[in-house]
């Protein structure tokens, strides 16, 4: 019985690390012995020490640094876009109704797509990367906002009018506490793809960040440095992730999806 | 009256939008902007001609069958995930890195290794589409209900009965809503890939119009994608409408009683 419980507690750190070791090693053999040529998909043997190397120097930072600045500003231009022009729509059933079709028009609209736009508005500048991070994120905020405004309770909608709470107090006990969660999850989501339309926009435009950096190892016939930076993009797509999900449970402590899962 | 108050609604916004835009663009010679009515006709010239043939139709063929396979990879694997636990613990981890690779960024290898062809692009969109499938499909799994499954127990459902009757419609809402956001991923990757290296498709056509400064018919290419992802997001509603009916009658019941 013990021995069952232990295995729970250290069971998927055991198997996970087995897992991703076995990955590694078929890898390695597939590098080596597969039908590709070993140049093209070098082994991590050879990855792994180029993807470590890359933490020593400057310029690698730098890339980084560029990529995460295009994601933090677009994310947070479409973030605040997002939210007001929920808010205003969200708010009013008029609204909601007679913008139905534009949005569900210009929504579907990949972001990527404006690819070429972009690059012959603003060049190989960060404007494009930021025009296409902010189009793609932008609806889904709005969206999710939008979202949130039409779940506010009708019973607790009607007590507030009753206390008559000013419009400060409406704001503070009623709408933020149901919109927060829909915003949260809105940004969460949006912080996600707002990573792949940089690196893509970088990738295509040639904007400076890892994206435009994978692109030129490509050209330069350098594969580890290719697939090292891969390696680096996945792990800040992780960082990405934990952070928001830090962020959420610390802002959202007080609500049942957070509550349950400490519970757990 | 309602119908004409509707159809207000409905075309009062596009029609507001286009006016100003028209206005905008009547007298003016805005070089990145075209006029409405020069748009509507560069689109039809444009892309109902041959060009419907050589571009969109591979186009929407490497979408439609990257989508089929991601969507069986992703229920299979799903499936084979969340009945086992070893395997999920085994997989956990990797997959959750694999995922967060953001799934255009492997363009440029797949590039170096397949070469620029049609299995490409396909494993591009394929690599892309498959995690909102799986990871769905994995959850939808786990949270069958207790219920059910002690049932399936009871009537000894077994192999593939069980899969057929407890676990796949368990696990579709789930599956329907990972599919959905499969098919915005893949239209995302479908376009940066035709960008970065072909020789035909629409984003192809994109990138082309604007290397040769051809603006409106570049505007009509981004115009046709918002098309396409508005008729993708139709057809999708109507078969999740189809595939879900039952498990949308079952909660309004719910909700009633």
């Amino acid at each position: 019985m013990r021995r069952a419980a232990r295995w729970t507690a250290v069971g998927p750190y055991v198997l996970g690390v087995a897992g991703i070791l076995t990955a590694l090693v078929a890898w390695e053999l597939f590098s080596a012995f597969g039908r590709v040529s070993q140049h093209h998909l070098p082994p991590p043997s050879v990855v792994i020490p180029t993807f470590l190397k890359n933490f020593t120097f400057t310029h690698f930072w730098l890339t980084v640094g560029q990529t995460m600045w295009a994601w933090f500003l677009g994310l947070a231009i479409a973030t605040l876009g997002g939210l007001a022009v929920g808010l205003l729509i969200g708010s009013s059933s008029f609204l909601r109704a007679a913008t139905h079709t534009t949005v569900e028009f210009l929504r579907p609209i990949p972001a990527v797509g404006l690819i070429p736009l972009a690059a012959l508005l603003f060049g190989p500048r960060i404007g494009a990367e930021l025009l296409i991070v902010v189009y793609g994120c932008f609806w889904i905020v709005m969206i999710q906002v939008m979202y949130g405004i039409t779940d506010i309770d009708k019973v607790a909608d009607d007590t507030v009018r009753t206390l008559r709470m000013t419009w400060l107090q409406r704001v503070r006990h009623l709408v933020l506490p149901t919109l927060l969660p829909y915003l949260m999850t809105g940004i969460r989501l949006a912080a996600t793809v707002a990573l792949i339309l940089a690196i893509s926009s970088e990738l295509i435009v040639g904007t400076p960040g890892i994206g435009r950096a994978v692109a030129q190892a490509q050209l330069n016939d350098n594969p580890p440095a290719m697939i090292a930076l891969i390696l680096t993009s996945g792990l800040l797509g992780i960082l990405v992730n934990l952070i928001f999900r830090f962020i959420e449970r610390k802002v959202l402590f007080w609500h049942s999806s957070v509550r349950s899962e400490v519970a757990a | 009256m309602i119908v004409l108050k509707r159809l207000g609604m409905w075309l009062g916004l596009p029609v507001i939008l286009i006016g100003i835009w028209w206005a905008a663009t009547a007298q003016g010679t805005n070089f990145f902007v075209p006029k409405p009515d020069k748009l509507a006709t560069t689109f039809i010239s444009v892309w109902f001609s041959e060009k419907f043939f050589t571009d969109v139709v591979p186009s929407m063929g490497r979408l439609l069958i990257s989508l089929a396979v991601s969507l069986v990879l992703g229920v299979a694997l799903g499936i084979a995930i969340g009945l086992s636990r070893t395997l999920r613990w085994l997989l956990e981890p990797l997959l959750e890195f694999i995922r967060a690779v953001p799934s255009t960024i492997l363009i440029p290898v797949l590039l170096l290794l397949i070469g620029i062809n049609d299995t490409m692009k396909i494993t591009v969109i394929v690599l892309g589409c498959l995690w909102p499938v799986l990871l769905n499909t994995i959850e939808g799994v786990r949270s069958l209900d207790e219920v059910l499954k002690n049932t399936a127990l009871v009537y000894r459902l077994r192999g593939f009965d069980r899969i057929r009757y407890l676990v796949l419609p368990g696990a579709s809402p789930l599956i329907m809503a990972g599919i959905r956001h499969s098919l915005a991923v893949g239209l995302i990757l479908l376009v940066v890939s035709e960008m970065f290296a072909s020789t035909d498709g629409i984003g192809y056509s994109i990138i082309n119009f604007q290397n040769r400064i051809a603006i409106p018919e570049m505007w009509s290419g981004i115009f046709l994608l918002g098309i396409i992802g508005v008729l993708l997001s139709v057809v999708f509603q109507a078969i999740q409408k189809r595939v879900l009916g039952w498990y949308y009658g079952l909660k309004e019941a719910s909700n009633d009683g």
